[in-house]
């Protein structure tokens, strides 16, 4: 029996058509209109890229050297990043040092020990809720706990306050990813562990860390990636806008007791000078940032997605 | 064998022998007290972040006149505190951002979740996540000198360099990564059972995406708007370089600079070594960051809530 003996023939026809898979413009449209959403991002992100390339083409192409050595000048042909690449230096080790250690243990007690209780939600809750907390709240934080009440461990607005403003800033991000990759570690490794008689420490030691450290640590250069990039704490912290007093080298720790700038300073401050050549050399500061930050980025990503396919 | 035997067997092994040597214990005890410390910071630090903001918020409530707290724009050197120049200001950059980056946000995610194959993901995540990843005063600049240009003057060529539309639209390139990626998590969480049983009863993928996937995740996508707008609120960078004066008049309109809450903290406390100027305008600093942290941590907290409850729920 076919359908036309039980349907009248328009019917049949329209039954027919679609079930075959006639011509669905609409779903074809709303494709459409998904895709060019998704390419706008695309777009945007190449028009950025392009954007700070072709101006920052020729200070970075003629004066490469000159510019990551010399100092912040009002002239834009002879200002460099210097200082700002000695701050961002400056802060990426101590964010290291400070949130990497402490983050990483608070997410081993909120997986390894905590027990499943009111305390520790309420601190699991505090700690997602932290990250939401602006930039510059933190700036305020900073500001009058590490410049004001901590000035003689500090030495005030000098670049240990502005990285440990950074560093209490990505904290709650280094704990959260740090706990997603702990949480992903098989409970049957930690059996075997306290099977052969190892105590929770020497299982969390030889089997939960190592299996999590990938994970861990394309979290931890996530944030890395984000700590080098802020500017707004540094600025409530006192980053200097101009150029710095302070003359010591690149890796000279003395910078972390003295007055300060970062490299995303120095963008904000040069990208609302409307002198001319300032675009031009702004950009090529953009450049700098982004080949450190994004290399971090990359990293963790090529990171992650090895390590997702092997497992 | 008879049950009394059992008692008169002396055991191999104590239950005391199980716990191990003391020494190891004890050291086990000082490992937990570490870590316990480590996650117990993280209250310090909520703490600290009110403590901080409260006292000198306090102060400058007691000792400003509340007449300049309705003027006409923010001029925290002369002593006026028009607290809706802020408000407004902040208002117009998130809803620009909201408004353009919501959709493509959403689009992004139901392409990604429900369209894309395997190839096309592995190559537009790191896309979203590069994005994701670029500082925000790489966007306050490209703000400034592409958009505002290219864009915003070109919808309105009297508006100036500086506008809160420019700002607006630097905020929703930040903030596109962060609806995409909550919102594709959300349907990505949706059964595949739903989808099976909606293309079963002869639904187009289309149809199914609309129907029946984004009302079973439109939880998640709420909470994808939410905290947007809450980062939204608290972007500071792109709205300081893009967005236009250090002190503002007060201004309704979109393609005039103004400073949003973010970014008068910001100029008041950059630059000068102390914030100069009449009796509170240092105080006044930490009033707009205790209404900046209250706004921002009200959004979190709802938005944290209904993630909680749609991850319950599948």
């Amino acid at each position: 029996m076919t359908i036309g003996r039980v349907l009248d023939a328009g019917t049949a026809d329209r039954v027919k058509a679609s079930l075959a898979g006639g011509r669905d413009v609409r779903g074809v449209l709303f494709r459409v209109v998904l895709q060019v959403a998704l390419l706008f991002t695309v777009v945007i992100l190449a028009a950025l890229l392009v954007q700070v390339l072709t101006l920052g083409w020729e200070t970075l192409a003629t004066r490469l050297g000159d510019f990551l050595t010399a100092e912040s000048r009002s002239r834009a042909k002879e200002a460099g990043v210097f200082q700002g690449l000695r701050g961002t230096l400056w802060i990426g080790v101590v964010t290291t040092l400070v949130a990497f250690p402490l983050g990483i243990s608070a997410a081993v007690y909120l997986e390894e020990y905590a027990p499943r209780n009111r305390m520790t939600r309420f601190i699991e809750l505090n700690i997602r809720n932290l990250a939401g907390v602006p930039s510059v709240v933190y700036g305020i934080l900073a500001y009058t706990i590490f410049v004001t009440l901590l000035r003689p461990v500090t030495g005030g607005k000098t670049a240990l306050s502005g990285a440990l403003a950074v560093a209490v800033l990505v904290l709650p991000v280094v704990i959260i990813t740090s706990s997603e990759a702990i949480r992903a570690v098989p409970d049957s490794l930690r059996e075997a562990g306290f099977g052969v008689g190892a105590t929770r420490w020497e299982v969390i030691r030889s089997h939960v860390l190592p299996y999590a450290a990938p994970g861990i640590l394309t979290g931890t250069l996530l944030s890395l990636g984000r700590a080098l990039g802020e500017a707004a704490p540094l600025i409530l912290v006192g980053a200097v806008a101009g150029s710095v007093g302070y003359s010591g080298g690149l890796l000279d720790p003395g910078q972390l007791r003295e007055q300060f700038t970062a490299m995303p300073i120095v963008i904000a401050t040069w990208s609302t000078n409307a002198r001319p050549g300032f675009d031009q050399i702004t950009a090529a500061a953009i450049v700098v940032l982004l080949v450190v930050v994004l290399l971090a980025n990359a990293t963790a990503i090529v990171l992650r997605n090895r390590f997702e396919k092997k497992r | 064998m008879a049950l009394t035997d059992h008692a008169q067997v002396r055991p191999a092994l104590e239950i005391g022998d199980l716990a191990g040597n003391r020494r190891r214990r004890r050291r086990e005890g000082r490992i937990r007290l570490f870590f316990l410390a480590a996650a117990l910071t993280s209250l310090v630090i909520s703490a600290l972040i009110v403590g901080s903001l409260a006292v000198e918020a306090g102060r400058f409530l007691v000792g400003v006149d509340p007449s300049a707290l309705w003027t006409t724009g923010w001029f925290p050197r002369e002593g006026f505190f028009d607290i809706k120049t802020l408000l407004v200001a902040t208002l117009i950059v998130t809803s620009v951002a909201m408004v353009v980056a919501g959709p493509i946000g959403f689009a992004t995610a139901v392409y990604l979740s429900e369209y894309a194959g395997a190839r096309t993901r592995r190559i537009l995540k790191p896309v979203l996540e590069t994005l994701a990843g670029v500082p925000s005063v790489v966007l306050g600049f490209f703000a400034l000198t592409w958009i505002s240009p290219h864009i915003v003057q070109g919808i309105r060529p009297a508006a100036p360099l500086s506008n809160l539309a420019s700002a607006g639209l630097g905020v929703a390139i930040l903030t596109i990564p962060l609806v995409a990626s909550v919102s594709e998590d959300a349907m990505s969480s949706v059964p595949r059972a739903l989808r099976e049983a909606s293309a079963g009863l002869g639904a187009r993928r289309m149809t199914t995406s609309l129907r029946v996937v984004v009302p079973a995740a439109v939880s998640g996508l709420v909470a994808a708007a939410i905290l947007a707008t809450s980062r939204a609120i608290g972007e500071t960078m792109v709205v300081l370089i893009a967005g236009g004066a250090d002190q503002a008049q007060f201004t309704a309109s979109p393609f005039q600079p103004s400073l949003t809450m973010t970014a008068a903290m910001a100029s008041l406390a950059g630059g000068s070594d102390a914030v100069v100027g009449q009796g509170n305008a240092y105080q006044s600093l930490f009033f707009v960051g205790l209404l900046l942290f209250l706004i921002t941590l009200g959004l979190n907290i709802v938005a944290n809530r209904i993630v909680r409850r749609v991850r319950q729920k599948y």
